[in-house]
């Protein structure tokens, strides 16, 4: 029998899937065919949405751009007729389609993301699922589990990168009767959608990865802490979760072993800092989410004063696949000290973003030429920015650098849980460190003096280069201010804070120069550093500009060049936008 | 199958606040729960719920005022009919979240954290709503719109005016 899979994750459902999916559900029942209809998570390639996958018993068909009017002639012509609709049809083993955007990838945290409804736990099931909990209760010792995990080199993805299996070893040796796991899943990096697209296609995956955490610790409560922003994720984990404790998979002995688990979700309350390891717990306690000094670290003394073992929703995803697969399988990936795969959130300007696992050691180049088909619109590639507002940018001129937590930390940038936004040369490099200072400034819990007022005075200063009254010496004077941030605050949010600026000064201080010295935007992005001009023989005079001119700063008969009055203009730019004629110009 | 619409949870009463009160009372870490609750049932956090609160749970209300206010999600004043969040993520950012947010602005006359005059509607802006695939996104009430235009803006506001 046919099986009908639609891509139904937050992207998928923004770009209508919903109405693809209740489309197909008409058509099937009118036509009387027998057919199974499902939804599943992401399929990663996002700039494709709505995404259908049709399988039979020998292959799959891929279609991209799935509208609802699509839909009736997928069904007669390839559902009841046999005969793949080609030309929609953009992977495919029979008719020898593989799209460019699958052939780098290596998943494994992404393993079920697109092939199994995420609501179903039979469907994981099906899959090896609850197969690597069951072997590490029925063969290995907590130790032997541990071990497992070490030699995989398996490393938190997070951002910060520490051994998972060191991390589990000093829970595991915690004196304490009561021990704690938790799942970070309070992404909140801008930029960054991969927990929330592994949550929503593959729940089960990181509940077995914190059950097998929890045996190797001797953890019987857990908690997987999900920003409120992600309700389709909260939703989808509830479920998942609900239809363990009916399995017996979650509660009291869990697969009739003497283990008791259970896990509750904390949903989140919308605040970046509590990403880091203290403040989450201190929000789950109920608090304000204000870091503590570390030591002592949660291993040793985290929720409640318990020993807690924390991971990011990425590396509990990869345990199950580690121990099923063997820990060889997954340090032969990668490069020496950086093993298996990462999955990347490839947005800004490319042309083919979404999500993508990749084998550690892979380049930047392959990232954005090979899997994201360069950049948009024709446009020159200018860097890429890693690790959100507490990574940095990585010029176009060294993309041949080699993905690996040690080699991006020396550029500047961080790995981070990786979040990868392409940018050309529109994009204003000044601007764009002034919109992670804006945010880090908000998102500053206040404990630390110079994070909390460290950071408002660099985005002063980045507010002021920008608006074109930047000063000699204000270049000096950020990089004095960060590295005092950088030395003088607690946890990773002030101590990262000012990478964004330190990175763009280093590789686009002409830019900055540009700003303070000459007045003037390279990227012409920034609105107090432009003029808007009307270029008077491309003008025909069809008034449209001065018809949108919110300030009538536009002036001109019909049929004859207008012009603009340059103290009266905002700069709002929506003649330019508007001008069909590409008669005004923005220098 | 499970249904997987957020749209589908029941909206939340005053009554069911006040029994999550009285159940989650003595659990360890449930002031955050209770706000959300009282967020739910009422749309914003009124003052009569934290003196509730601090009088169940036995938190002075200074404390519970300053975990609502180290928090973006709790609100101290109601929303209006249809909140709109803007997301102003990098990737947004970078394709011109600026110029939505304009749009937007012109369209219903209000600045972001303003509710229009009749009580329409409410413009937030988050940090990102993690469909950068699709940036420029604005979110309203709990559906997402992608690859937004200026264009676009009007007609989206025009067909929630009518609801």
């Amino acid at each position: 029998m046919k099986e009908i899979k639609v891509g139904l994750a937050t992207c998928g459902i923004a770009a209508g899937g919903m109405l693809v999916y209740d489309e197909l559900k008409k058509e099937i029942k009118n036509n009387n065919i027998e057919v199974e209809l499902k939804k599943t998570g992401c399929m990663g390639m996002c700039y494709r949405e709505v995404l259908v996958e049709v399988k039979d018993d020998s292959d799959s068909y891929l279609y991209a751009n799935v509208t609802p009017d699509k839909v009736k002639r997928i069904i007669t012509e390839h559902i009841i007729n046999n005969k793949p609709v080609k030309e929609w049809i953009i992977k495919s083993k029979s008719i020898n389609k593989e799209d460019a955007f699958f052939k780098k990838q290596k998943q494994i945290v992404l393993r079920n993301c697109g092939i199994i409804d995420p609501s179903s736990v039979d469907d994981y099931i099906l899959n090896n699922g609850y197969k690597a909990i069951q072997k590490c209760l029925n063969e290995y010792s907590k130790m032997e589990v541990i071990d497992i995990i070490i030699k995989s080199g398996l490393r938190g993805r997070g951002g910060g990168g520490f051994p998972t299996g060191l991390k589990w070893k000093f829970a595991n040796q915690a004196a304490g009767d009561k021990k704690y796991i938790i799942c970070n899943a309070d992404e909140g990096d801008p930029g960054a959608f991969m927990d929330r697209s592994t949550i929503e296609g593959d729940p089960h995956s990181i509940i077995e990865g914190m059950m097998i955490a929890g045996y190797a610790i001797q953890a019987d409560e857990a908690y997987i802490y999900v920003r409120a922003e992600y309700p389709l994720a909260i939703e989808r984990l509830s479920i998942a979760i609900k239809q363990c404790e009916e399995r017996g998979f979650l509660g009291k002995n869990i697969f009739n072993s003497n283990m008791d688990f259970k896990i509750r979700i904390k949903e989140g309350a919308g605040a970046f800092v509590c990403g880091e390891e203290t403040a989450l717990i201190s929000s789950i306690e109920g608090k304000r989410g204000v870091p503590r000094i570390r030591p002592p670290f949660p291993a040793n003394k985290g929720l409640w004063g318990k020993p807690t073992n924390i991971n990011n929703v990425e590396t509990y995803a990869n345990i199950a696949w580690i121990i099923m697969n063997g820990p060889e399988a997954f340090s032969s990936m990668g490069t020496e000290k950086s093993k298996g795969t990462k999955v990347f959130a490839l947005a800004g300007k490319i042309v083919r973003s979404g999500l993508t696992e990749v084998p550690m050691g892979i380049t930047i180049n392959e990232i954005i030429y090979d899997i994201g088909g360069g950049i948009k619109d024709g446009k020159k590639f200018k860097a890429v920015q890693m690790g959100g507002p507490s990574g940095g940018c990585i010029p176009a001129s060294m993309s041949d650098l080699k993905i690996d937590y040690d080699e991006i930390t020396k550029t500047g940038a961080i790995m981070g849980s990786g979040g990868l936004i392409v940018l050309d040369e529109t994009t204003c490099m000044v601007d764009l460190a002034k919109f992670f200072l804006n945010f880090t400034q908000n998102e500053s819990c206040g404990k630390c003096t110079f994070c909390r007022i460290g950071t408002k005075r660099m985005l002063e200063i980045l507010e002021r280069i920008t608006a074109g009254a930047g000063k000699e010496g204000d270049i000096q004077l950020l990089e004095e201010l960060s590295y005092k941030i950088k030395n003088s605050s607690l946890c990773g949010l002030g101590q990262t804070a000012p990478n964004p600026v330190l990175t763009t000064i280093k590789y686009f201080r002409d830019e900055y120069e540009a700003h303070i010295k000459e007045k003037r935007c390279p990227a012409h992005s920034c609105v107090s550093l432009l003029t808007y001009t009307i270029i008077e023989d491309k003008c025909i005079g069809c008034t449209l500009c001065a018809q949108k001119c919110p300030v009538n700063a536009i002036s001109g008969k019909t049929k004859e060049p207008h012009k603009i009055k340059q103290d009266a203009c905002i700069k709002c730019g929506l003649c330019y936008d508007s001008c069909k004629f590409d008669a005004i110009e923005k220098i | 199958m499970t249904e997987l619409k957020k749209s589908d949870f029941e909206k939340k009463t005053i009554v069911d606040f006040k029994r999550d009160l009285i159940n989650k009372r003595k659990q360890h870490g449930s002031l955050i729960p209770l706000l959300q609750s009282a967020q739910d049932s009422y749309g914003y956090i009124p003052e009569k719920a934290i003196y509730y609160i601090s009088e169940l749970v036995g938190i002075p209300s200074a404390e519970i005022y300053g975990v609502i206010t180290f928090y973006s999600q709790f609100r101290l004043k109601p929303l209006g009919k249809h909140v709109i969040r803007i997301c102003e993520g990098t990737a947004c950012h970078v394709n011109g979240a600026k110029t939505i947010l304009r749009a937007l602005q012109n369209e219903l006359g209000i600045s972001i954290e303003e509710t229009t005059d009749d009580g329409f509607f409410t413009l937030l802006s988050v940090a990102c709503l993690g469909c950068c695939s699709i940036s420029p996104v604005i979110m309203i009430d709990e559906k997402v719109y992608g690859k937004l235009t200026t264009n676009m803006i009007k007609k989206i506001i025009k067909e929630h005016k009518k609801t």
